[in-house]
């Protein structure tokens, strides 16, 4: 299998480069991760990041042929024998294929994702209607890839002050809560040009969201939670 | 050899649910807490759990924490101790409403109670029946309950190192362990970590398997640490082998599935649990439905082409339940073993899954080992929870659903005893002199190293032998010579050398460090396995196929500095309650 | 030093639903218009008597306002995204409503001086 494999370590490169490789597979390598894991077995000196090998962890979030994906649910069958990597964009590089992803947890992290509820909690569990509890259906999933955030344009401009989608996908998490008693904070807090409004619907983030989410409808649900708010 | 030197209350290693629940308590309770992970605490292999929880909430069927302690010890073969059992199963109502209370989105009943669900070995009353005690979120509970958590420490502030590596441990000349050193990946640099409380969670080492369910992460790293410093590994023995991952892939499928009804066949379409387990059927403990799958597939009744795996059927349980209730597996069975199991079964094989030994421990996660007349003497200033301790709740057998509800009833033990502990013991002993020496020594040979091997073909081999040699069934001879090869593999890993030079997140020099811990692990399971003479649990022995609780109702030792193991005995005394008296296991 | 992000304008949600207000107004112009058009006499006399009565002037008024503030925010949007300083985006978004304001003048002469 050819690889153009985006290159760049800080401590030896003046800047990247894309090297090619041609690697021989072994039929076992049924997975990117797989070819990856081949690959580095003739250069040890290619960094990424990988774990659960099973498309749970987020881990190996990259960019496979100018398109988002996880290295380790995309199978070597569908590249047909030449494929592309560099480092998902938009986050600035570390080495190789692995990038600072601060930024993106800053906006994660902004969100205040946990259920906020001021209640005295009660001997048993909080009651949730099957209903209720399908809300969350959609939005719980999300394994923080950075899939997402990273191929919306958006985010590339304002990577500082707009959350992105994944962020913004856990702001609804919470907000569709029936536990959660902070839906006013939480919507005050994102009324605001950037924050949420830089959203333009181009829908990049639903198109390579490995998990199969639609952040931009749960962009538009807390749109419509503002509307009904303030009308 | 001055490394810089940061000082705090408590350093936890490790960021899956057990580090994550004790870092919590640590955090609300004021204290300065560091929580070094080698991976963001979402990737933490808690997040592969699927199935379930256990609590006997008794949220749909009538259910009792002593029916959960009976079904534990049982499952155990009667090797776990009762006093952990107990402190264990009594508590699992209680945090399992707390995570509910956390936030986490478990599945539910339609009078908005948490959804459970039956699993295997779980019963009513003392085995009469399965139960439904598996507190479930879809086919994710652990990816639901590890992102609570980790929400969770957000709201308390915790302070994380991410992408830091723990190498070793800081033990002084009483023997107390006073912090850590740890790398951190980005830089390449290595600090030392400075605690009065050190807390080991770094889960599982079911990499030193070929096949394994496990993430690659998951090398045994405070394993590692503990056997250079000096401490025993114990159970070491005991692998679980999940009866059902993917064939060819090793991917895990819950037994949620078999517990929604799902169940096996071999080549002749016969639902072959019937045999083996009459009661229970495809629910009996996962040794139990492991064995009995490689028996039929040894006595020529495996499917495909290769006779090598049995079948998943989950298709009767139609569309609506397998999109609901099942959402992973299908994406799963699609994804790796190329089925869609609304339409066709999925083959599957038993793969390694679970490691039941490790760090002993007292009930309060202390590091314990035996010194002068005690076989419980306390490391002071050390604790370990979760997979990488060995309490022991599982024994010889975890019950599915009981490794989410260890790490969180024993990673919150930890958190509280370390707070009051670290109350008694408000001063900082100093660091040794040679803190640091190991770990440098360490990674100067290996930067050092002229004419090595490369890690991928040592660690391959290290691989390789453990699945042969330490598999489903093992026999003396096979293990003779495991024992053997095993001792080849560690002296080549002294040797291993990387291209990578680089300071700049070297993941070969990770991976090298890694297998440092790897082989620990698999030296201490295939020594231990050799010494032990009987079949129990997931330790099936075809020359001694019998439990023999006159010989071997104790848990084993392993030490590595000289590779010798000693035993201490198993706890067979309830906090509590009346002692669950030894009996023959069946299904 | 530090780079502080500062958030929080809190004008977000009303110059989105702006917007799209705004759309609707010149949509639903641009249909009537399209229909009066359609049916009027070409020439001279035919255009004015599509703009002659009163309400078609107010619903022209309205469409061009609309269209005013409509650009304004996609204008503004654009700078949001593409022009990092401050000060030359404050100057844009000056410029930028220096010049619709003198459109709108210009709109309000053509509307209702004939």
């Amino acid at each position: 299998m050819r690889f153009s494999v985006y290159r760049y370590n800080p401590d030896v490169d003046a800047k990247p480069y894309m090297q090619e490789y041609d690697i021989p597979l072994e039929p076992t390598d049924k997975m990117l991760l797989d070819a990856l894991i081949r690959l580095k077995s003739h250069d040890d000196t290619l960094a990424f990041r990988r774990s659960c090998r099973e498309g749970v962890c987020g881990s190996d979030a990259m960019n496979i042929n100018g398109r988002n994906g996880l290295a380790c649910i995309t199978t070597v069958a569908e590249l047909g024998g030449h494929v592309t990597l560099r480092p998902i964009p938009g986050l600035p590089v570390i080495r190789d294929l692995i990038v600072d992803m601060t930024q993106f947890f800053r906006a994660y992290h902004s969100v205040k994702p946990y259920v906020i509820n001021n209640d005295p909690a009660p001997e048993t569990e909080r009651l949730q209607s099957p209903e209720d509890r399908l809300e969350l259906d959609g939005l719980y999933e999300c394994i923080l890839c950075a899939c997402c955030s990273t191929s919306c344009p958006s985010f590339w401009w304002n990577p500082d002050k707009f959350l992105g989608p994944a962020a913004l996908l856990q702001s609804y998490r919470f907000i569709a809560d029936s536990r959660d008693q902070a839906t006013n904070e939480r919507l005050d807090d994102l009324e605001d040009p950037y924050k949420l409004f830089r959203c333009h619907s181009i829908m990049n983030c639903v198109d390579v969201c490995p998990k199969g989410l639609n952040p931009t409808r749960a962009i538009g649900k807390i749109k419509d939670i503002m509307i009904k708010r303030m009308v | 050899m001055g490394l810089p030197v940061r000082s705090f209350d408590a350093v936890i290693v490790g960021a899956g649910g057990a580090g994550l629940r004790a870092a919590l308590q640590l955090s609300e309770a004021g204290l300065k807490v560091a929580v070094l992970s080698k991976v963001f605490p979402t990737r933490s292999h808690t997040v592969a759990a699927q199935g379930g929880i256990s609590a006997a909430l008794g949220n749909s069927q009538e259910d009792n924490w002593l029916w959960h302690m009976y079904d534990t010890v049982k499952g155990s073969d009667w090797l776990g101790d009762q006093d952990a059992i107990e402190y264990m199963c009594r508590m699992a109502p209680k945090v399992v409403i707390e995570l509910e209370h956390f936030g986490m989105p478990f599945d539910r009943l339609d009078n908005g109670k948490i959804y459970q669900r039956p699993f295997g070995g779980h019963t009513q009353e003392f085995g009469a029946r399965p139960v439904q005690r598996a507190c479930a979120a879809a086919d994710r509970t652990g990816h639901a309950m590890l992102h609570t958590l980790y929400q969770r420490n957000v709201r308390a502030r915790t302070q994380f190192f991410v992408e830091w590596m723990a190498l070793d441990l800081v033990r002084d000349a009483d023997g107390d362990v006073v912090g850590v050193v740890a790398l951190e990946m980005e830089t390449g640099e290595c600090m030392i970590l400075q605690a009065r409380a050190t807390l080991l969670a770094t889960g599982g080492a079911g990499r030193i398997f070929a096949s394994s369910t496990n993430a690659f992460i998951n090398t045994g790293d405070g394993l590692g640490m503990c056997a250079r410093a000096g401490i025993p590994l114990e159970d070491m023995e005991f692998w679980q082998f999940h009866p059902t991952g993917v064939a060819g892939a090793g991917v895990l499928i819950t037994e949620g599935v078999r517990g929604e009804g799902g169940y096996l066949l071999n080549s002749n379409g016969e639902r072959f649990m019937e045999r083996y387990a009459p009661t229970v059927k495809d629910l009996a403990s996962r040794d139990v439905v492991s064995r009995a799958m490689a028996v039929e597939i040894y006595e020529g009744r495996g499917c495909g082409p290769n006779k090598d795996h049995v079948l998943l059927k989950l298709d009767h349980l139609g569309p609506e339940v397998i999109n609901h209730r099942l959402p992973g597996i299908r994406e799963i069975a699609i994804r790796f073993g190329g089925v869609d199991p609304i339409k066709d079964p999925i083959p599957v094989v038993p793969t390694c899954h679970y490691m039941m030994g490790g760090i002993p421990t007292n009930i309060s996660g202390q590091v314990v080992a035996p010194h002068g007349t005690s076989p419980d003497e306390v490391v002071p200033g050390l604790w370990a929870m979760g997979e990488c301790a060995c309490v022991s709740v599982h024994g010889a057998n975890r019950l599915g659903t009981n490794s989410l509800l260890d790490l969180v009833v024993f990673g919150k033990a930890a958190g509280d005893h370390a707070i009051e502990w670290l109350k008694a013991n408000p001063v900082q002993k100093p660091l040794p002199a040679n803190a640091a020496d190991l770990s440098l020594s360490r990674l100067a040979r290996l930067d050092g190293q002229k004419d090595g091997e490369s890690v991928t073909d040592v660690g391959r081999d290290m691989r390789n032998i453990i699945q042969r040699h330490a598999g489903v069934f093992r026999t003396g001879e096979v293990l003779t010579e495991g024992v053997s090869k095993i001792r080849e593999v560690a002296e080549r890993v002294k040797r291993t050398a990387i291209k990578d030079t680089s300071k700049v997140f070297n993941t070969a020099r990770v991976e090298a460090l890694e297998l440092d811990n790897l082989i620990e692990v698999a030296m201490s399971t295939l020594i231990t396995a050799h010494t032990r003479t009987e079949s129990r649990g997931a330790h099936a022995r075809d020359d001694f196929p019998d439990r023999d609780d006159a010989n071997w109702m104790k848990h084993s030792l392993y030490y590595s500095e000289d590779q010798r193991v000693e035993f201490k005995p198993v706890r067979l005394k309830p906090l509590t309650v009346d002692s669950i008296p030894p009996k023959a296991r069946v299904y | 030093m530090v780079k502080r992000v500062v958030t929080g304008a809190h004008y977000g949600l009303r110059d989105w639903l702006v917007q799209r207000l705004t759309a609707v107004v010149m949509l639903a112009f641009t249909v009537v218009a399209a229909l009066r058009i359609t049916g009027a006499e070409s020439g001279y006399e035919g255009w004015k008597s599509v703009f002659e009565p009163a309400w078609m002037r107010v619903a022209l008024f309205l469409f061009l306002l609309s269209v005013l503030y409509h650009a304004w925010i996609g204008v503004r949007d654009i700078y949001m995204d593409y022009i990092q300083p401050v000060s030359i985006r404050l100057t844009l978004h000056t410029l930028t409503v220096l010049a619709l304001v003198a459109y709108a003048g210009w709109v309000f002469e053509l509307v209702w001086s004939h």
